[in-house]
């Protein structure tokens, strides 16, 4: 049938999508040759993109990322960077954004933009018979965006309305709240979209520096994927980036911790299922004990219906249709964040059995039955990750800002094997030992704020 | 320009299953059906080794007793609760083992249950599933704490949130007599009575390899999934009739319905009316195709009617769109929605709408808009390709609601057939308001206010 309404999914594992994009669970094994054989293109003008080359559906999908996203925003105007994402396949170069939109869809053509915290990430998405024109249209995004007056003016207005919303969604609450105590004074605390205060402050003049301080070729990472050849990737790179600057001009970010771990912060808005975002400091994508981190995290609360919370909190009493937390780093940050919802007057129950559980894996580690079966897990669902061009492009690029190296698919099966029983019981210590930052949105019955200082 | 920005209506109305895309005319795609009258269809994609693994049961919410709404979607949930063979979670277990993802789904018109893992793990997951379709063992343990679940579902889904509030009330309107008119997560006060006995019930009436279909995507041939199906699911002995799916249906509908939804987080108005049209399953031969072009040239992207009037050249909306799900066994759903700028009212936005609508009825589209859309509607069906997931749910869901591979296959040809006349000829006779729910989303006063 149709409406969403309708369709009813069991566990929808609402994770951290709403937190972070760099969380695509980078997990890989043995995949196929045809998937995973990757290439390294570099153009004539020295740009450089990953391919993964695959004639059998007829069309192409780029993906790439600009390092410099909402943590450049200037003060007082938190949501430049995604307001100038949000227009820049408006109007471009000689085209109004009528014209321009009506030749990107007439040729089925889709071009988006977006900025999160650290990245404007951009994807194309053609038919290969319609590639130069799209290739034409991407060039003129990045180089030729008009920001016009109305455009900006209707992206504002759209923007605004989603943060109304936002001040009366218990989800959206609960996760700015935590973002506003974990990153007090940091870039991070703003959202991404900025705020009803900021969003109005933000200029033209704003967007256009934005624009030729962070589309640059210095801090550019780009992905390739489908019915193209390597020699036809360098030349569309330097007509579609050889224009850009050469060097970015970023203001350098804080690298930060989350502040107030050990503190509960409850919001009272009248609904009858508290929402509950919890986390604490994680442990860095290169850090060495990044694998063990991301293996116990995955018997905690990672995405299969066998962690210790789905367990506990849904199976065995009912507490909650979802409960999950990811492993999540951004690059200036490393966190592990969770969340649930659940009907107000089991919410105390609710909080002190999650925090009852993270306690007995930081103490007592996972079983060696527990660790092994999260490996298998673990190196066998990756291909999963690979069965499609977009998430393939995602992949990439992914795998490129985090510094991983190419041939990063083929080394991860040994490096998840080589986590022992030892390093996990040692790193669920690390990781889990710190506390937790807890925000509760609701008419949570016993749950109540706690200062600040408590621990 | 991000659309989807306002995901809100967005979500109201395009389902997850909605129109467009299909597949390209795939002449690999394999159909065909076991001893049991298990139908099964594969379709081939070579480009990664993992498969998608689906069955489809041709029960929905629809076919539920009255008095018992959210009992096809309880029943899901509890079908992860064991059977003899397999007790427990172990199923789950097992899929997590192997690196799989699973998962299920309940409409009012069918219900799914899937697996995606990799390829060598296929015939295991068709044994599980086998094993479920006749196994499955209940007990009140388990019983109680998944009711408790769904009822946390439906709080996320809908107590929680006016949008989805709103959509049941208007759906409830919109269906006169049509069990459609019931939300398939059930009404609130009657999912709190269901119980194992109910479950069991509907389970055995509807749980049967005759009133299934198995969709395999990925990396297989079909000869390899004959041989399986027969290995696994073939042993399941039918033990229901198949009775054709009658639903009381809707009588002459006479009168325009409104409903308003008025709660106080609400800080985003909105307008959303929903037609009462034909689905791919009951329109007449190319109509269904015709309403696919009329809703991607009144209301999808930025160049669209809706759109392009509304929000860029009255600058009166933030948001305009419309949306036909054309799968569906009985009745389908052609929506018009608009979100007003501050200061702009519903009325005005409403009337903007309907002035949109009758420049179609009255003028038609013009070859430019049909030609556009067409090429659209053509590339949703090759960017489907790109994802086995997609392509598996798309054939499980039109099969399910009385469709046939041939008919699946046969859309993009039928969508190059439609004329511009075809799309006049469709809105005005479809784009009727007596056969319409329209629904207001508006803020209400604070508590605080309302006594002050």
């Amino acid at each position: 049938m149709n409406a969403i309404a309708r369709v009813l999914s069991k566990p929808v594992h609402r994770a951290a999508v709403a937190i972070a994009i760099p969380l695509l669970a980078v997990a890989a094994s043995a995949a196929p040759a045809s998937a995973t054989t990757i290439e390294r293109v570099v153009s004539a003008s020295g740009i450089e993109a990953w391919l993964v080359r695959e004639p059998a559906v007829p069309l192409i999908a780029i993906d790439f990322a600009f390092t410099g996203g909402a943590a450049q925003d200037p003060a007082g105007k938190a949501g430049t960077a995604y307001l100038a994402a949000s227009t820049l396949n408006d109007g471009v170069g000689e085209f109004d954004s009528k014209t321009f939109h009506e030749r990107l869809e007439h040729k089925a053509i889709e071009l988006n933009f977006s900025a999160d915290r650290d990245a404007l990430r951009g994807s194309l998405r053609t038919l290969s018979e319609n590639r130069d024109e799209a290739f034409a249209d991407l060039r003129l995004s990045l180089t030729a965006a008009r920001f016009d007056s109305g455009d900006v003016e209707l992206n504002r207005a759209q923007i605004l309305s989603a943060l109304r919303r936002a001040t009366t969604s218990p989800t959206d609450i609960a996760n700015q709240r935590w973002w506003d105590i974990a990153f007090a004074g940091h870039p991070y605390s703003r959202p991404a979209n900025g705020t009803l205060e900021s969003v109005p402050n933000i200029t033209i003049a704003d967007l256009k520096t934005y624009a030729h301080r962070a589309l640059a070729r210095d801090n550019l990472k780009i992905a390739v994927v489908g019915d193209i050849d390597a020699e036809t990737v360098k030349t569309m790179l330097d007509n579609v980036f050889g224009a850009l600057p050469a060097r970015a001009e970023l203001t350098p970010v804080a690298n930060a911790g989350p502040q107030g771990v050990g503190r509960r912060a409850v919001v009272n808005l009248d609904v009858p299922q508290a929402v509950i975002e919890f986390g604490g400091a994680g442990i860095g994508r290169k850090d060495p004990d990044f694998m063990a981190a991301y293996i116990v995290n995955h018997i905690l609360g990672g995405g299969s219906f066998s962690s210790r919370l789905y367990q506990e909190v849904r199976e065995k009493r009912g507490l909650a249709y979802g409960v999950s937390d990811s492993l999540v780093w951004y690059d200036h940050t490393a966190l592990f964040l969770g969340s649930t919802a659940t009907r107000a007057d089991r919410s105390a129950e609710t909080l002190d059995l999650i925090q009852k559980e993270i306690r007995r894996l930081a103490d007592d580690g996972p079983t060696a039955e527990e660790l092994a079966k999260a490996k298998a897990y673990l190196n066998s669902s990756f291909a999963l990750n690979l069965d499609t061009s977009s998430k393939i492009a995602s992949l990439l690029v992914q795998l490129q800002r985090d510094d991983l190296g190419i041939d990063y698919i083929a080394r991860r099966p040994a490096m998840i094997e080589s986590v022992t029983l030892d390093d996990a019981r040692r790193v669920a210590k690390r990781l889990l030992n710190g506390g937790l930052l807890v925000t509760v949105v609701g008419k949570p019955e016993g749950v109540a704020s706690t200062a600040p200082t408590a621990n | 320009m991000l659309l989807a920005k306002l995901p809100m209506l967005i979500v109201a109305l395009a389902g997850a299953l909605a129109c467009c895309g299909r597949a390209q005319a795939a002449p690999t795609v394999t159909d065909f059906k076991l001893g049991n009258g298990l139908e099964v269809v594969v379709i081939p994609d070579h480009r990664a080794p993992v498969v998608t693994h689906m069955i489809w049961y041709k029960v929905g919410a629809a076919d539920e007793t009255p008095g018992k709404s959210g009992l096809a979607h309880f029943l899901e949930h509890l079908m992860f609760k064991g059977t003899e063979k397999n007790p427990g979670d172990a199923f789950s277990q097992d899929v997590a083992e192997i690196g799989g993802q699973e998962n299920a789904f309940t409409t009012s018109d069918y219900t799914g249950f899937f697996q995606r893992v990799p390829r060598e793990h296929l015939k295991e997951m068709m044994a599980l599933e086998a094993d479920r379709i006749t196994g499955l063992v209940l007990t009140d343990d388990v019983v109680r704490p998944e009711l408790n679940v769904v009822l946390e579902e439906e709080n996320m889904r809908v107590a929680n949130n006016p949008v989805g509030r709103l959509g049941e009330q208007m759906d409830a309107a919109l269906y006169l007599n049509h069990p459609y008119g019931r939300p398939a997560i059930g009404w609130r006060h009657e999912i709190e009575k269901l119980n194992r006995d109910d479950a069991l019930a509907f389970y055995r009436r509807f749980y049967t390899p005759n009133n299934a279909v198995v969709i395999v995507a990925g990396d297989v041939t079909a000869e390899e999934v004959r041989a399986d199906a027969e290995a696994t699911y073939g042993k399941v002995a039918p033990r229901a009739e198949n009775n054709p799916r009658q639903h009381p249906m809707e009588p002459v509908q006479e009168a325009p319905r409104t409903v308003t939804l008025a709660d106080s987080r609400v800080e985003q108005p909105s307008v959303t009316r929903n037609y009462l049209v034909p689905s791919e399953t009951t329109a007449k031969p190319g109509e269904s195709e015709t309403l696919d072009v009329l809703a991607n040239i009144l209301g999808s992207g930025a160049n669209s009617r809706l759109y392009r009037t509304l929000v860029v050249d009255k600058g009166i909306a933030l948001n305009a769109g419309a949306d036909y799900s054309s799968t569906a066994l009985d009745y389908a759903k052609l929506g018009v929605y608009g979100v007003p700028k501050p200061g702009v009212t519903l009325r005005q936005v409403e009337d903007g709408i309907d002035a949109v609508l009758a420049d179609v009825v009255e003028h038609g589209v013009t070859a430019d808009e049909l030609d556009s859309a067409k090429n659209r509607l053509i590339a949703q069906a090759v960017y489907a390709q790109d994802n086995q997931a997609t392509l598996a749910r798309w054939y499980g869901a039109a099969i399910a609601c009385g469709e046939t591979v041939d008919m699946v296959q046969a859309w993009p040809d039928h969508i190059r057939a439609v004329t511009a006349d075809a799309v006049q000829a469709v809105a005005r006779q479809w784009l009727d308001r007596r056969r319409s729910v329209t629904g207001y989303l508006v803020q209400s006063l604070k508590p605080e206010e309302k006594h002050s």
